[in-house]
């Protein structure tokens, strides 16, 4: 196996940092979910509002989020904004402010259909029963839509942690960064290095992404 | 059947939770070993003062390209211009902060602030002579050409009628398209060129010579007959736009490290391992000494 390649993911630190890569591409993903699901829940019921000059902005918002691609998205906070706004965080953290923005307009719109797809029988029960606004949605509407959302709320975190690989555009020092740091470093003694760190780059994000898919699926067989 | 899949199910979900277990663990004891992005925070405070009152410099390095800046199997940060950097740091009497950058990139780092100097095999243009401050170069490049030892080829006399393998977009392929005798085959990407090349397509190749030395190491049947021809290109530190106070200091520092021969210590530490010892330090750094 000595010139295999195989070799170069467990020489040194190398399988420390990779694993370290990916625990950024971890943290990141969860913080953003976690951000941008309670924002776009907020976004969501407010959409079903009855103004229309706000339904109008987050409408806009949302379109904004899903025209402009990822990858110009992080340039735009990472490079334009501190220079703008003056803003003083490091790289993973204008990534997690990039990333939550576009969760909550994904999932605004994910809101939005689960709540308006809750029969209307419901929501004029609550009513008659003397429920508030605010009760309506906490006790009623926002509970049996939940259940709705849920198979598309998995899909979307499975589409964020794919999508922590653009980091490196921005000089996160995530699980692809670390490779590719990795894949030049050994690249003269090891040329056939580059399949190996992939493939297991590859393992890597399987692991992590299938059992949300699979969850996502078994809810959705449930439902039927 | 569906039993199976369930206990597949299960497996991939157990490993899931290990991952992210172990990933955490390494996050949390080896962040160090990721240095890179701690250095990327947005300051427009560049000057010399405001740097060493800061008590530490931003340097943007590439991280992928051995042997100027990249990151070995220890996770340190090595390299011809990782080296100087750390020079620069402790000269100017402060730390030094990384952040990784990619050639495309290496503008806008320095022009949103993320960086107070870049250090990454920047070639100085005309073109981006009009974006950023380049200092004194510290380093040279210009084309060479790689031939077989069996028939080498020594003088662009030689290169008449035969074919030349270069890269798409290299200054290699710029300088070679202007002579009408030379036929040019062109390739996407240097793995490529040097397949083709070691496959007998073409008499010669022609690419920046520092990275033909480095190649010329691990294919000892060939050789750089012509080390350097056309126009000499440098290599330089460079500054935001307008950043007179560190472009100064650091026009000064590449002078004294001139007369002192630090660039020939950078040399034989870093780069001379890779380019073997056909090449003379004289191929790639400035004149030194007084």
């Amino acid at each position: 196996m000595a010139h295999s390649g195989i070799n170069i993911l467990f020489a040194g630190n190398n399988f420390g940092r990779l694993m370290a890569g990916l625990w950024n591409s971890i943290w990141i993903a969860a913080v953003s979910l976690v951000i941008g699901l309670i924002v776009g829940t907020i976004f969501g019921v407010l959409r079903t509002s009855n103004s229309k000059i706000l339904r109008l902005i987050l409408r806009l918002y949302l379109e904004f989020f899903r025209i402009v691609p990822t990858v110009v998205l992080l340039y735009l906070v990472y490079y334009i904004l501190p220079e703008l706004f003056h803003i003083n965080w490091s790289a993973s953290w204008m990534a997690v402010l990039a990333f939550a923005m576009w969760v909550a307009a994904e999932f605004s719109d994910i809101v939005r259909g689960a709540l308006q797809s809750v029969p209307e029988s419901q929501r004029e029960a609550g009513l008659a029963l003397g429920l508030s606004k605010v009760q309506l949605f906490r006790y009623v509407l926002i509970p049996q839509a939940f259940k709705l959302e849920l198979p598309a709320m998995i899909n979307l975190a499975t589409r964020v942690i794919k999508t922590t690989s653009l980091l490196l555009i921005i000089s996160v020092m995530e699980v692809i960064n670390v490779g590719q740091q990795i894949i030049e470093a050994n690249n003269q003694q090891y040329p056939t290095g580059v399949f190996w760190v992939y493939g297991f780059i590859f393992i890597l994000y399987f692991v992590l992404d299938y059992p949300l898919s699979a969850w996502a699926k078994s809810i959705t067989n449930k439902q039927k | 059947m569906k039993k199976r899949r369930n206990i597949f199910n299960i497996i991939v979900g157990a490993l899931a939770i290990i991952l992210v277990v172990v990933s955490a663990y390494f996050g949390f004891t080896i962040k160090g070993l990721n240095s890179g992005t701690q250095g990327s925070q947005w300051t427009s405070q560049n000057g010399v003062t405001q740097i060493k009152r800061r008590g530490y410099i931003r340097v943007a390095v590439f991280g992928d390209l051995p042997p100027y800046g990249w990151v070995n199997d220890q996770g340190q940060r090595v390299g011809y211009d990782v080296y100087l950097a750390h020079r620069i740091a402790k000269d100017l009497g402060v730390k030094i902060r990384f952040i990784q950058v990619n050639a495309n990139n290496r503008v806008d780092t320095l022009n949103s602030n993320k960086a107070d100097i870049v250090l990454a095999n920047f070639t100085v243009t005309p073109e981006r002579k009009e974006v950023v401050d380049f200092a004194k170069p510290y380093m040279k490049v210009s084309v060479g050409v790689v031939s077989p030892k069996s028939a080498p080829i020594k003088t662009a006399a030689e290169l008449k009628g035969k074919k030349l393998i270069v890269t798409k977009g290299t200054t290699a392929e710029n300088y070679f398209a202007q002579h009408d005798d030379v036929n040019l085959l062109k390739f996407d990407s240097k793995t490529q060129q040097f397949n083709a090349f070691k496959n007998g397509r073409g008499a010669a190749l022609a690419d920046d010579n520092s990275y033909l030395y480095a190649w010329v190491k691990n294919n000892p049947r060939y050789t750089v007959g012509i080390k350097s021809i056309g126009p000499k290109q440098f290599v330089s530190p460079a500054v935001k736009k307008g950043n007179e106070s560190l472009l100064n200091w650091t026009n000064k520092e590449i002078t004294k490290l001139n007369k002192e021969g630090f660039f020939i210590q950078d040399y034989n530490k870093e780069l001379q391992p890779y380019f073997g010892k056909d090449i003379k330090p004289s191929d790639i750094v400035l004149t030194q000494g007084k």
